[in-house]
């Protein structure tokens, strides 16, 4: 049945590569590419999260001392640098704990206008060519309440955290018709700074989305080696039972 | 002398055994003395598969048992837990994510099988009959499962297929109501689908399937050639073409198993979410009542049927036509009729048909995936025709047929989808449209019309005997 299986394949070929995600944002997203190997950019990505988004989005499926353990810092480290919630007696809370932060959606929702969601699943959801992208698509509008805007999630209630570091941007029409971004008001980073240090960040969610990722392709290296041999094996096994069969 | 001892231990303890539980016996029938024919091709690995498959979502769904909590406020959290916190809880739940969708790769590709060799036809009706059932057991379950990790598309698409029943005359809304447990999907209609999931519908699979093989072992297997081999036995009753399914069979399954695992673990460890078709990005996202999402496509392997859903205007009209899909195929076995079971001997133009059904089917399965366009919509209009087309070719192509016949059945058909696309007419869309109605038309035309002239082309070949090598 060659012939039915070349035209299933070809079939299959000729849809080419399947969209999936739902309608995209409005402008083409910037490409990055993350390493989630490389533990010292895990560990700035973290430490930007840490100072600048945990305040308004929890990461509550994750542990603090996972995160530690994955990302080569002490419990000391842990406790010092990511843990800034108390338990219900007033105490910090242990780092065995999820990673939660003391923003009530209420609170969110009066201050934005939508609670800030929860970030653990955030690059599994949008992908991290548009978070690296959204993260450097800040722009000053005087229409928003906060007087920020985003061209690549119009109207996200959204302030941009990091203006500090890199500065304000406006939106500008280009020869084309497309949005061009321009820094009008330096941060303490470069241009170039800046998308490193967002793609740390990113790098970090996107360890946070999957944290078992490293290790799932390290094991599954592991798994198909062994099938191969167990597949070379069975072959021989059949091989040598079929001789008999004429 | 050891060794003697220990035969007589082993005799000793079968021994008693079989005095009282058929256990050698059932080996024997099923395993040992069981005959099969000797030319099993490549399509035959799939029955095996589909059983290993099932033993792999039964294993991995225990232990998702374990520790999935099925409560809305908790379920999506507990499946996190699970990838996270819970030992080996990634590989557990990955595995069962992609067994769902490898479940039913390999049913289909047993299906068509089925329909390659006419393994439905007498004396086999009954398998088929049980197959189709374990098909539709296996969406329930399927749909069901989706449910559980509480996201977004679990959520909608729950919300869409619960709602096709809605529009059902008189009964539908309330029926819905019924189904939910509540007037919104809730809480009470995932703990019932955590209920119909773990315990319900794999009682039901567990016991259909063992109706398949047994049927199945009553009559014994068909085959590429699709001659009978126990037609022809030796003078111990042995069908002189056919081998002891335990070793040769088991050793050549274990091939087949060996494949199948580095395809499904090559997904499992590096591609478990498959781009989006096994696992959706809007899944990981927690479900939301008040939020609809932009696109709630179902998972692929009921886009083709969803496609027909779309193709029809009416939405109780739609459900009639996605239920017809399904259910036509209980009928197969009486719609093709031709002696000729293999497709080897059947003629160019019933090959022709069966390939056509296969773009069609994947065509409507990828159509289902997508946002409805103009184009889209007209192509999902046109292969859910195609569909059911095959099915009339079929029939058609039981027996050769007059000229009379083919040509007034011919233009009947053409006549039928014709007049809709006339009530339909809309200048803008003329192009399209006379350009979709082309596809149709042509398969019709070159299946049955064209062997009139070149009458080689519908004409069946001879039968052998014996089975080829």
């Amino acid at each position: 049945m060659k012939p039915l299986i070349v035209i299933l394949s070809l079939t299959v070929l000729a849809m080419g590569p399947v969209s999936l995600q739902a309608a995209g944002p409005s402008v083409p997203l910037d490409r990055v590419a993350v390493d989630v190997t490389d533990q010292a950019a895990l560990q700035r990505g973290a430490r930007l999260y840490f100072n600048y988004c945990i305040g308004c989005h929890s990461v509550q499926y994750m542990r603090y001392n996972r995160v530690g353990r994955d990302l080569g810092l002490t419990e000391n480290q842990v406790i010092e640098s990511m843990i800034f919630t108390t338990d219900e007696e007033g105490e910090l809370t242990g780092p065995g704990a999820l990673i939660t932060n003391a923003m009530t959606p209420e609170y969110g929702e009066e201050a934005f206008g939508v609670e800030p969601p929860d970030l653990t699943l955030v690059a599994r959801v949008r992908g991290e060519d548009w978070l690296y992208t959204f993260l450097r698509s800040f722009y000053l509008d005087d229409a928003r309440p906060l007087g920020v805007n985003n061209v690549v999630y119009e109207n996200v209630g959204m302030p941009n955290p990091l203006w500090e570091l890199q500065g304000w941007q406006e939106k500008q029409v280009g020869t084309n018709g497309e949005a061009r971004l321009r820094v009008v008001e330096a941060g303490s980073m470069s241009g170039p700074e800046y998308d490193r240090a967002i793609r740390d960040l990113v790098t970090f969610l996107s360890y946070l989305g999957e944290p078992m990722q490293i290790e799932r392709q390290r094991i599954g290296m592991y798994v198909l080696a062994f099938l191969f041999v167990f597949l070379g094996l069975a072959y021989l096994l059949k091989k040598e039972y079929w001789k008999d069969v004429h | 002398m050891a060794g003697n001892t220990a035969d007589k231990i082993q005799g000793g303890v079968l021994g008693w055994v079989d005095a009282r539980f058929p256990l050698s016996q059932l080996w024997n029938e099923h395993l040992a003395q069981y005959h099969a024919p000797k030319n099993f091709n490549f399509w035959y690995y799939f029955g095996s598969l589909a059983l290993l498959v099932l033993v792999i979502q039964i294993v991995t769904g225990i232990f998702l048992t374990m520790f999935f909590k099925p409560d809305a406020e908790l379920a999506f959290a507990s499946v996190e837990y699970i990838m996270r916190d819970v030992e080996w809880g990634w590989l557990i739940r990955y595995m069962h994510s992609t067994g769902a969708s490898f479940f039913f790769v390999v049913v289909y590709l047993h299906m068509f099988r089925a329909l390659l060799y006419g393994s439905y036809k007498k004396p086999r009706e009954l398998i088929w009959i049980f197959g189709v059932l374990i098909y539709i057991v296996l969406m329930a379950e399927a749909f069901a499962g989706y449910l559980l990790p509480w996201g977004q598309m679990s959520y909608w698409g729950a919300q869409v297929i619960v709602n096709l029943f809605a529009t059902i005359p008189y009964i539908g809304p309330d029926l819905v109501t019924w189904i939910r447990g509540d007037f919104l999907l809730s809480d009470a209609t995932l703990t019932r689908f955590f209920a119909l999931h773990v315990i319900a519908l794999p009682l039901v699979l567990l016991l259909l399937i063992v109706a398949h093989i047994i049927a199945l072992h009553e009559v014994g297997s068909n085959n590429p050639d699709g001659v009978e081999i126990k037609a022809n036995k030796d003078e111990n009753g042995v069908p002189r073409d056919g081998i002891r399914f335990h070793p040769y069979y088991t050793v050549k399954d274990l091939v087949g198993v060996g494949v199948f695992l580095i395809a499904f673990f090559a997904v499992v460890f590096f591609a478990p979410e498959m781009g989006g078709l096994f696992l959706k990005p809007a899944n990981m996202i927690p479900a939301d009542p008040l939020v609809t999402p932009d696109l709630i496509p179902p998972v692929w392997y009921f886009t083709s049927f969803y496609s027909v859903l779309r193709a029809v205007p009416d939405p109780f009209l739609g459900v009639v036509a996605m239920g017809a899909a399904v259910g036509i195929l209980f009928f197969v076995p009486w719609i093709d009729r031709n002696p000729v079971k293999s497709i080897r001997y059947r003629s160019s133009a019933h090959k022709l048909n069966l390939a056509v059904f296969v773009v069609t089917f994947v065509f409507l399965g990828y159509l289902g995936l997508q946002q409805v366009t103009a184009l889209y919509g007209e192509l999902t209009l046109r292969f859910a025709v195609m569909y059911f087309l095959f099915f009339w070719l079929l029939w058609f192509h039981s027996k050769e047929r007059s000229a009379v016949f083919t040509l007034v059945s011919f233009v009947l058909l053409v006549g039928i989808y014709s007049f809709y696309d006339y009530t339909r007419f809309d200048p803008a869309n003329a192009q399209l449209l006379l350009t979709a109605w082309l596809l149709p038309t042509a398969y019709l035309f070159v299946t049955m019309v064209v062997p009139l002239f070149a009458r080689s082309l519908g004409r069946d070949r001879p039968v052998p005997e014996r089975v080829t090598a």
